[in-house]
């Protein structure tokens, strides 16, 4: 297939508002994403990203701002007139056709001949690999066969744009891991570029070539997976993406981002670490610092005291509960086989860290 | 112990009383149909013999036929115009936005509960000035507007189990509004509308007060008929044509129970795909 | 580019407020012209001719005549709603509590007379009761009356056959009210400590409550208006509002009167109606069981 050129798949939103009463579902959000990329939209629920890709699809109207794809503004005109393959949520395959017309059925609305409609259903649903379930009914499949034809529907016509509602969260983890990677080489395949909404975020970075985070209807951060994960901008990001230790405390001097700091924490003791954004002079600061990133050495050794309250054995890794000398509660992680120590309940320990890998930001008030 | 033999006696009690009561329910309807195979012109229960006298006297009975004839084209006029009506009030109800909707519904109900007999004579008074009691079109207005709330609540019931998002997906597979409506929507509630349709042939062909009053000497529907003819006389030709009413009736409650076995298990399929809860 | 171009489907989910009431304009023009109309004409001949009057109205409560005749349509009225409601319980109770083919037998029992004509049923009524009818034939056999008993054109007649053609009214919106009370609720009642009586009087009562409203909102509406068979069985003797119409109009040719009457059925069917909106569920009678 790969119909797609340079344009054809740009979606941008520009200055996106959609208000529900006096609530932003949206606050001002404008992205760009270009032809042929994978972005996932990810968020807690109620953070704005369905709204964001309903007003994609057209299912809904924003109150301020514009949709444009392949650089036509279409934020006012009907979804079946935007040419956008959508996989919803649940299956929503007709359950009074079979699993060909279903697939079919886009194409038949785009006054496909009925002989092309047939071969050109048959071919996605071999992009599917489900090339003998064409005669069955939707319900005599299984939930991930089921996703599978809702895709081939979605794909069939070469829409420019396939959009994506949390189409996994039906399956079982193990398919559900399956699919991601399943989507993912589909996507590549065909070229095609595709806007995936999801609360997962192992999903979202399993997946995606970026990923938009979005929390209270504001886009917190867009980036590369390794970029949220390792250099989040605020403190919601590092929060939301992964396992994070927050130490509170205060700053002395205003920073700029990418300046090292030396925050006074709360309990006492200070903490190096970087400003992942500009800092004002005397704020309340919280330092993120990811548990596989703190070194565990012994009494005696440079860093932060703290007491090993409690370790949890996990197989690969073994997750200790600490008790800083500020009263913090954190946690390091040690991986198995590497050799390292492992401190026992109740021991005391020295930790230290990278101060790169500790970003400060503006502490929420 | 002797509680819970005293609750046994009790469950037994109450389900002696609901069969009593189904029997009660059922007794005096199916009791005619024995007594209108008997021969003779005084109905007795158990009949005195067999004989398909009196049905052959309503197949003969000009009258008895024309007046059959004549509520069955009302009947089938009426099914039509309600299903089709309250289709597209029911698809405004439900998916629509419809300024005033709290007072469309209660017009909605209003056929059900105004007395018949109060619409029957205000119709009466206003169709005569119209010219239309007696006619064909006349019945079917009354009739339509008669069946009309029944239509519209099995529409509705229809529509709330039929999954929207299907319209949406309908949607953006480039389908148009008409189109959803067409390929999706329609296939989908078909057998609601069917059951809807049946259940408005029933009422028109069973109505029988505003009949009363629209009729008019030479154009009567079967149930203004039958109202005649027992004020007048109690004949066995009644017993036969009650007997054939109440077969009819078997018959569209076995077709409309197997179109809501059918829209359900539709439904139970299309839930099948959906999320797990 | 305008702002918000018109659209038949607003977001794939809702019909533009035009689109609606293009949709709903068929039945608002039937419902106008067959229903509206003659009801407001009818309402105008009883306080507008020959003038302006309340006197037609006045006359219905004023001659001892019709006054029976309205207190009549009460009583039997609310005599068929007890006797429906008492009748009811039981079977609907039991409907709640079955499942596979003893429901369907129970509901099928409950729909074939909801859907057979009233003519039918009252006729078989008739059959039943008449001088030389079946009963009184039945009786005469076994020998427990010597001459037949006047069974028909009493009060009771009406109130026997009203309640059973009715009956079904009753049934199904307390049987759909019972079915929503899992019973668990009944079972943690008693684990409770409640006794049978108790668990009825505190769990299953107020849980069936608005079924019963229902039902006898419905039963009490119609039996008020009632015309079959209070007409064929009740005859003359026991009058009710719906023959003393039909007898005005077609008879006396009394419109203005008739009107009256209507006005005086209406304004209570009206006022019960919204004072128990919600009771008002068609739904029952056309999807349950």
């Amino acid at each position: 297939m790969g119909l797609q050129d340079g344009v054809q798949g740009r979606v941008e939103l520009r200055g996106l508002v959609k208000r529900y009463g006096p609530l932003y579902a949206v606050d001002h959000v404008s992205l760009e994403v270009s032809s042929g990329e994978f972005l996932a939209l990810l968020g807690p629920s109620g953070s704005g990203k369905t709204t964001i890709l309903m007003s994609i699809a057209g299912f809904e109207y924003p109150d301020e701002g514009q949709v444009l794809i392949g650089g036509e503004d279409v934020t006012w005109s009907p979804p079946n007139k935007r040419n956008l393959g959508m996989v919803f949520q649940k299956y929503t395959l007709f359950p009074h056709m079979s699993v060909l017309e279903n697939i079919a059925f886009p194409l038949k609305m785009r006054g496909v001949g009925r002989a092309e409609r047939e071969e050109r259903a048959r071919a996605a649903l071999h992009t599917v690999r489900l090339g003998q379930m064409g005669e069955r009914r939707p319900a005599q499949l299984s939930g991930g066969q089921q996703q599978r034809v809702a895709i081939a529907r979605a794909i069939v016509y070469q829409p420019r744009v396939l959009l994506m509602d949390e189409p996994l969260s039906a399956l079982d983890k193990n398919l559900r891991e399956e699919m991601q990677i399943e989507i993912k080489h589909l996507q590549r395949e065909i070229g095609i570029t595709v806007i995936f909404v999801t609360h997962d975020q192992t999903e979202a970075l399993t997946m995606a070539d970026r990923v938009a985070v979005l929390d209270q209807g504001r886009l917190q951060q867009l980036g590369a997976p390794r970029a949220l994960y390792e250099a989040p901008e605020t403190g919601f990001v590092a929060g939301f993406i992964g396992e994070t230790n927050f130490c509170e405390g205060t700053l002395h001097a205003a920073a700029m981002p990418g300046e090292a700091v030396s925050v006074a924490l709360d309990g006492g003791g200070r903490m190096q670490a970087v400003a992942a954004q500009a800092l004002p002079a005397g704020g309340r600061i919280r330092v993120a610092l990811r548990p596989e990133r703190l070194r565990v050495g012994p009494v005696g050794a440079e860093g932060m005291a703290a007491r090993v309250s409690e370790a949890i054995y996990a197989g690969n890794a073994t997750t200790l509960l600490l008790e800083g000398e500020g009263g913090q509660s954190l946690r390091a992680r040690i991986p198995a086989g590497a050799g390292l120590h492992e401190p026992r309940e109740g021991e005391p320990v020295r930790l230290s860290w990278q101060p790169a890998d500790a970003r400060a930001f503006v502490a929420a008030s | 112990m002797s509680a819970a033999r005293g609750n046994r006696a009790g469950r037994m009690a109450v389900n002696a009383a609901a069969y009593a009561v189904t029997v009660f329910l059922l007794l005096p309807t199916l009791i005619i149909a024995p007594m209108s195979v008997g021969p003779e012109r005084l109905l007795s229960f158990p009949p005195k013999g067999f004989s398909m006298r009196w049905y052959a006297e309503y197949f003969q009975d000009a009258e008895w036929v024309r007046a059959t004839l004549f509520s069955a084209e009302a009947g089938v006029i009426s099914a039509v115009c309600a299903t089709v009506i309250g289709t597209m009030l029911s698809l405004a109800l439900v998916r629509g936005r419809l300024p005033g909707k709290g007072l469309v519904e209660l017009l909605v109900i209003g056929p059900v509960i105004v007395p018949h007999i109060a619409l029957a004579v205000a119709m009466f008074l206003v169709f005569e000035q119209l010219r239309l009691t007696g006619t064909l079109l006349g019945f079917a207005m009354a009739h339509t507007v008669l069946a009309l709330p029944f239509v519209v609540f099995t529409v509705l019931a229809a529509l709330y189990r039929f999954d929207a998002e299907l319209e949406r997906a309908a949607l953006s597979c480039g389908a148009g509004g008409f189109r959803v409506f067409r390929y999706v929507t329609l296939p989908l509630i078909a057998p609601g509308l069917v059951s809807a349709a049946l259940f408005a042939f029933v009422i028109s062909f069973d109505e029988a007060v505003v009949s009363f009053f629209i009729s008019d000497l030479d154009r009567k529907t079967l149930p203004r008929k039958m109202f005649e003819d027992i004020d007048y006389n109690i004949s066995p030709t009644l017993a036969a044509v009650a007997t054939m009413l109440t077969l009819l009736t078997i018959a569209a409650l076995l077709l409309g129970y197997a179109l809501k076995r059918g829209m359900e298990r539709r439904a139970r399929a299309a839930a099948r795909q959906g999320v797990e809860p | 580019m305008s702002r918000r171009p018109p659209r038949f489907l607003l977001g794939g989910r809702n019909y533009s407020p035009a689109a609606s009431l293009l949709l709903a304009a068929p039945f608002l023009l039937l419902i106008a012209v067959v229903f509206l109309l003659p009801l407001a004409t009818l309402l105008h001949e009883s306080l507008f001719v020959p003038a302006p009057t309340v006197e037609h109205y006045a006359r219905a409560f004023g001659e001892p005549v019709y006054l029976r005749v309205m207190l009549r349509t009460l009583r039997v009225a609310v005599l068929v709603t007890v006797a429906a409601l008492i009748l009811a319980w039981p079977l609907a109770w039991v409907m709640s509590r079955s499942r596979g083919l003893g429901l369907a037998l129970l509901a099928a029992a409950v729909l074939l007379p909801l859907w057979t004509s009233v003519l039918v049923r009252t006729y078989a009524w008739m059959v039943l009761l008449q001088r030389n009818g079946v009963l009184n034939q039945l009786l005469q056999e076994a020998g427990v009356i010597d001459a037949p008993m006047r069974l028909l054109y009493t009060e009771g007649a009406v109130v026997l056959a009203m309640a059973h053609v009715l009956l079904p009214f009753m049934v199904l919106p307390i049987y759909s009210a019972l079915k929503g009370i899992p019973e668990d609720y009944v079972r943690a009642a008693q684990m409770l400590g409640a006794s049978a009586w108790g668990s009825f009087r505190e769990v299953i009562w107020p849980l069936a409550l608005p079924g019963v409203t229902s039902g006898c909102l419905m039963v009490f509406l119609l039996a008020l208006g009632f015309f079959v068979t209070p007409a064929l069985i009740g005859g003359p003797q026991q009058m009710m509002i719906a023959t003393l119409v039909s007898q005005q109009v077609r008879e006396m040719l009394d419109w203005p009167f008739a009107g009256a009457l209507v006005g005086i059925l209406l304004i209570f069917v009206l006022a019960l109606t919204l004072v128990f909106k919600r009771a008002v569920r068609l739904d029952r009678f056309v999807g349950s069981a």
